[in-house]
């Protein structure tokens, strides 16, 4: 099983585990609620709530 | 080489290319576009000594202005300005791909609701209403009756954004449960899916079904003209199979077996590849960065130091 590492879930305040290799701007669920949350920092690691989707997001 | 990622979400696929990437020894400059300012006359320092940069924005808007900022800087990046503009817009799309020959279904746009109407019971039922900006299958209608038609065109005039207000109808293509969506690079085929789904519209973001599919010289012939008549770049050129499909997984078998065509209904430039990396034997990261590092040399003059 891939390396985890535990973060603050900014919306729950709960400890979570992420995996370890994330990098700033990735994007991680929540298991607790499964919302979207995004990496902004590393050291130390902080997520953040992630942007809602926008209209002319896409590939 | 110095590698520019402009970004503003790290999805699995810039996962994947940042890893091979750094695998190869190569320098990468993560670029956020949502820190950043841009001037019209300088670069804004975090794109100090790249050899190129890879627009991954996940925003068109973004990825539209930021190219031209980096064309206007001399600074090469992938895909061009030219094409981010062209793939941008489903009219633009539609155009290149017709004044360049490729079969593209059928497609109309109409500015009031009265003359997209009269263009939708000239195509007859079903037939497709599309955002011309959008992605992921968001927005897209399969328009099967008159009061739906004028149902649907009421709600984009009334409540949509001006965008909304440009009325991109489209034949509904019979494909049979599935499209195919084919990475290439500059023209050459990376790898290809297919992508199935009950639901008309089979996106993989949207949960279709993917699985390798292998191109025939028809198919290919068409990529390679899709890609130049958007101007080339690493791109997600998605077929539909037209006239009797075989189901075999073949190619040479579907040839030989059945009447296939193809229509190319739109070509992608901030393709993401994850699904498809997933489903081919193929390694996309690594032929994605091969050719990254022949962009970079061919935009430097030198070979793509590591």
């Amino acid at each position: 099983m891939a390396e985890t590492i535990t973060a603050e879930d900014p919306l729950t305040g709960e400890e979570i585990e992420i995996p370890a290799d994330v990098e700033v701007g990735e994007i991680v669920d929540s298991p607790a609620t499964g919302a979207e949350l995004e990496v902004v920092s590393v050291d130390p690691i902080t997520l953040e709530e992630a942007p809602e989707l926008e209209e002319d997001w896409g590939e | 080489m110095k590698v520019g990622l402009l970004y503003s979400r790290i999805r699995k696929d810039e996962k994947l290319l940042l890893t091979e990437l750094r695998d190869r020894g190569h320098e990468v400059e993560k670029i956020d576009v949502r820190k950043e300012q841009f001037n019209i006359a300088e670069p804004p320092a975090s794109f100090d000594g790249v050899d190129i940069v890879v627009d991954r924005c996940l925003a068109t808007s973004r990825s539209l202005y930021t190219t031209q900022f980096l064309d206007a800087y001399d600074i090469p990046v992938v895909n061009s300005a030219h094409t981010a503009d062209v793939c941008a817009d489903k009219v633009k799309n539609s155009l290149a791909l017709e004044r360049a020959g490729v079969p593209t279904p059928n497609t109309e746009v109409a500015f009031t609701v009265d003359s997209a109407m009269e263009t939708i019971e000239k195509f007859g039922y079903p037939c497709v209403l599309k955002p011309v900006v959008g992605s992921w299958g968001r927005l897209m209608a399969k328009v099967e009756t008159p009061s739906a038609a004028e149902a649907i065109l009421e709600h984009k005039a009334t409540l949509g954004h001006y965008q909304h207000k440009v009325f991109y109808v489209q034949e509904f293509v019979e494909k049979p449960g599935r499209d195919i969506r084919v990475l290439a690079a500059d023209g050459e085929p990376i790898a290809a899916e297919t992508r199935s789904s009950d639901h008309w519209l089979t996106n993989a973001s949207r949960g279709g079904k993917v699985a390798e599919f292998e191109l025939d010289d028809r198919a290919r012939e068409l990529v390679a003209d899709a890609s130049d008549a958007v101007g080339g770049g690493l791109l997600g050129v998605d077929l539909m199979e037209t006239g009797d499909v075989s189901e075999s997984g073949d190619s040479e078998a579907r040839q030989a077996e059945s009447d296939v065509d193809y229509t190319v209904h739109e070509v992608n430039h901030t393709v993401e590849f994850k699904a498809l990396n997933d489903a081919v034997d193929a390694d996309v990261p690594s032929e994605v960065v091969d050719w990254l590092e022949s962009k970079a040399e061919q935009a430097t003059g030198t070979e793509a130091a590591v």
